[in-house]
């Protein structure tokens, strides 16, 4: 399964190639150009130089990680995130360890041996360290270099109501959307950007941008579900199984306003179930892609997915499917009114 | 199958305390050492491997329990979350993003969740997520989906597959005690191959994580007038003292304090160095939390040693140890009772 493949690769920020190596091969039969560029984004092109505007599908390649910044003497490993993750959500866990997918433990201390209070209080991210199982820093030397990554280990499954749980659903989900879409049969031209190190500042999208030049961009991304137990519902910044996310306004972007009409009501024709984003915060590419040269016209569209930017995130197979046939729908609408000019 | 392996799948499979019955077959059917089984009404699976000296011969009981830490579901919640308690002590800290296994009527897999990072107040991220504020999602819809498939009081285990490290370390849940089930396997072998006067009974104990109970009726049961309890001690890592650890790598902690008989030590530690087997001596002010507390103090007593197995992150799931010392645990065990005679059991009552 495309989704299952796409999140059991890894990527950090700058660190893509997996996934585009992975992504490279699965688009290839369907397009007519592959590229990349000096950053590592990947350019799927169909139709390049073809009458009609420019679209272009943007998912972003790269997952939060953990980079190894020190080696200690008795060969642990000491990190900082690359992108934004709670320390909480990292005691306790698998992770592997660079390009050799060294596998490797963050440790805690045993209850035992802890005063009660000190169980009220958080690790931080200085606190936390992989174990290797490395008996001394020369050990851990020949299998890890300093700034390589570490990753979740989670493993893709389907759970519960058609529901999937996995690691880096942001914005691998959106990376699967972008494989499917730009196999649609049209005949404008029609660029997925696959782009990298979105985490750290939506750095790629820019520089993407600035070379597709988009008449018409769709983010795809994984956005936050807070759908969960004790949230009170006005705080549900997105819904699991409510079908994909319209954003109208976050903190990167407003997407074009003619654009968010088009889409609700031609979700509303088509009996896509559809939900507006309910939350300003958070960014996504779309804010880069907006204001490269003299801009562009974008829409975000976003599947939700609980604890994103956690070893293990959960989404709803109908409202991926359904994210897909909201674009598609709108790819094919654009198709017919650009052949009837 | 190689004990190792039998260990991993052992590690893989789930006993919450008082629960255990999933792991007594695999474990009976790995002893083919063993002349006899038998399982008594707590669930206690006892082995037994029958010495060559004259009766009535010495018996041995070696101890390790099989039962794990685990969780129970206490609430089903309108949108089909679960709200659970421990059984067992767990540090709330470990539980966030945790993928789970729920045994309902079918095995369920969630993932542990609290709330999201945008809807908390600043410096939230520096307080621990409390126990009653995490709760399960199995990826269902609504609390019917849910209520056909789980009940309050269903069990559920942490998931985890176990993982290998550098050289013969490994990581993975329920180390804490299974590592002593497979050292109790690894001495049977040993004994396979060498002559031992005494009667070996190898138990794999349950309900240890809630007081030693499994322990209490087993020794009731055999009478041993020798009982070792092989359990997981701190291993060394970062955060903690020296003197508060054993190493990892370095064999077995041979306990020493007052749930230790001082003769049973000096056999034990003379055995290790006979043999060249590496061990730790671990002194032991806080004899409580492990089955030779329990097993001492059976009917008109019993001489009772620990050996400890090191392990990192104990009570976490990604327990931490050296297999080689689960190794050199069974085997300094095989050689200390094949030197076991009436002789020694009757010293034993003499001070």
């Amino acid at each position: 399964m495309l989704l299952a493949r796409l999140t059991e690769v890894n990527g950090a920020p700058g660190q893509e190639g997996e996934v585009r190596n992975l992504i490279r091969a699965e688009v290839e039969p369907y397009v007519d150009e592959i590229r990349t560029d000096s950053l590592g984004n990947l350019y799927a092109i169909k139709n390049a130089g073809a009458p009609g505007p420019t679209v272009m599908l943007a998912a972003h390649m790269d997952e939060v990680a953990l980079m190894i910044t020190g080696i200690e003497g008795n060969g642990y490993l000491k990190f900082r995130s690359i992108g934004g993750i709670d320390p909480r959500v990292l005691v306790a866990k698998t992770v592997v360890v660079g390009e050799k997918k060294v596998p490797g433990v963050i440790g805690a201390k045993p209850i035992h041996l802890q005063q009660p209070n000190e169980r009220q209080r958080a690790f931080t991210m200085r606190e936390l360290l992989i174990d290797i199982g490395a008996r001394s820093k020369e050990e851990a030397e020949r299998q890890v270099k300093l700034g390589e990554c570490a990753y979740f280990t989670t493993k893709y499954e389907e759970i519960g109501q058609n529901r999937v749980k996995a690691k880096a659903l942001d914005d691998r989900v959106g990376c699967a959307l972008a494989i499917r879409l730009i196999q649609s049969d049209v005949s404008y031209p029609l660029v997925a950007a696959f782009t990298v190190q979105e985490e750290v500042g939506l750095r790629g999208a820019g520089v993407a941008a600035y070379q597709v030049e988009p008449d018409l961009a769709f983010v795809l991304e994984g956005t936050t579900a807070s759908d969960v137990a004790g949230i009170d519902e006005h705080k549900h910044a997105t819904s699991v199984g409510k079908g994909p996310a319209i954003t109208v306004v976050d903190r990167s972007v407003i997407p074009h306003p003619g654009l968010v009409k088009e889409l609700l009501a031609l979700a509303d024709e088509k009996g896509i179930p559809v939900q507006v984003r309910r939350n300003t915060a958070g960014g996504t590419d779309a804010g880069r892609i907006q204001l490269t040269k003299a801009g562009a016209k974008v829409g975000v569209v976003s599947v939700p997915c609980r604890y994103i930017h956690s070893p293990a995130s959960v989404l709803s197979k109908d409202d991926f499917e359904h994210a897909y046939q909201l674009v598609k729908s709108y790819l094919e609408r654009l198709e017919e009114s650009e052949g009837s000019r | 199958m190689d004990i190792k392996d039998v260990f991993r799948s052992l590690s893989e499979a789930s006993g919450v305390s008082g629960y255990e019955q999933e792991l007594v077959r695999p474990i009976q059917e790995a002893c083919k050492w063993a002349d006899e089984f038998r399982t008594d009404k707590l669930g206690n699976l006892i082995m037994l491997k029958k010495g060559t000296g004259p009766e009535p011969r010495p018996k041995i009981m070696l101890a390790a329990h099989m039962d794990e830490i685990g969780l129970i579901v206490t609430k089903i919640e309108k949108d089909g979350f679960l709200r659970f308690s421990t059984i067992g002590g767990f540090d709330q800290r470990v539980l966030l993003s945790q993928e789970v296994v729920v045994h309902g009527k079918m095995k369920l897999s969630g993932v542990i969740g609290a709330k999201p990072p945008h809807i908390q107040t600043s410096g939230e991220q520096s307080q621990a997520v409390k126990m009653e504020d995490l709760y399960i999602d199995l990826g269902f819809e609504t609390k019917e989906q849910v209520e056909e498939l789980v009940q309050i009081g269903d069990l559920i285990t942490i998931k985890r597959d176990v993982v290998d490290l550098q050289g013969s370390l490994m990581a993975g849940k329920a180390f804490d005690d299974r590592a002593g089930v497979a050292a109790i396997l690894e001495c049977f072998k040993v004994l396979a191959s060498i002559q031992h006067q005494a009667d070996v009974y190898g138990v794999a104990t349950v309900q240890e994580e809630v007081g030693l109970r499994g322990a209490i009726t087993s020794t009731y049961g055999i009478v041993p007038e020798i009982g070792i309890a092989i359990d997981v001690g701190f291993g060394d890592q970062p955060g903690l003292q020296d003197s508060d650890t054993i190493a990892l790598g370095k064999g077995p902690g041979v306990a020493y304090g007052p749930h230790v008989h001082p003769k049973i030590y000096e056999r034990m530690v003379e055995t290790a160095k006979e043999w060249s087997i590496p061990y730790s001596m671990d002194p032991s002010p806080h004899p409580g939390g492990t089955d030779a507390y329990a097993i001492q103090v059976t009917r008109a007593g019993v001489a009772t040693i620990l050996l400890s197995i090191p392990l990192r992150y104990m009570h976490t799931p990604i327990e931490t140890l050296d297999y080689e010392d689960v190794k050199r645990t069974g085997r300094l065990m095989a050689m200390f009772i094949a030197g076991i005679d009436n002789e020694f059991v009757e010293g034993l009552t003499c001070f």
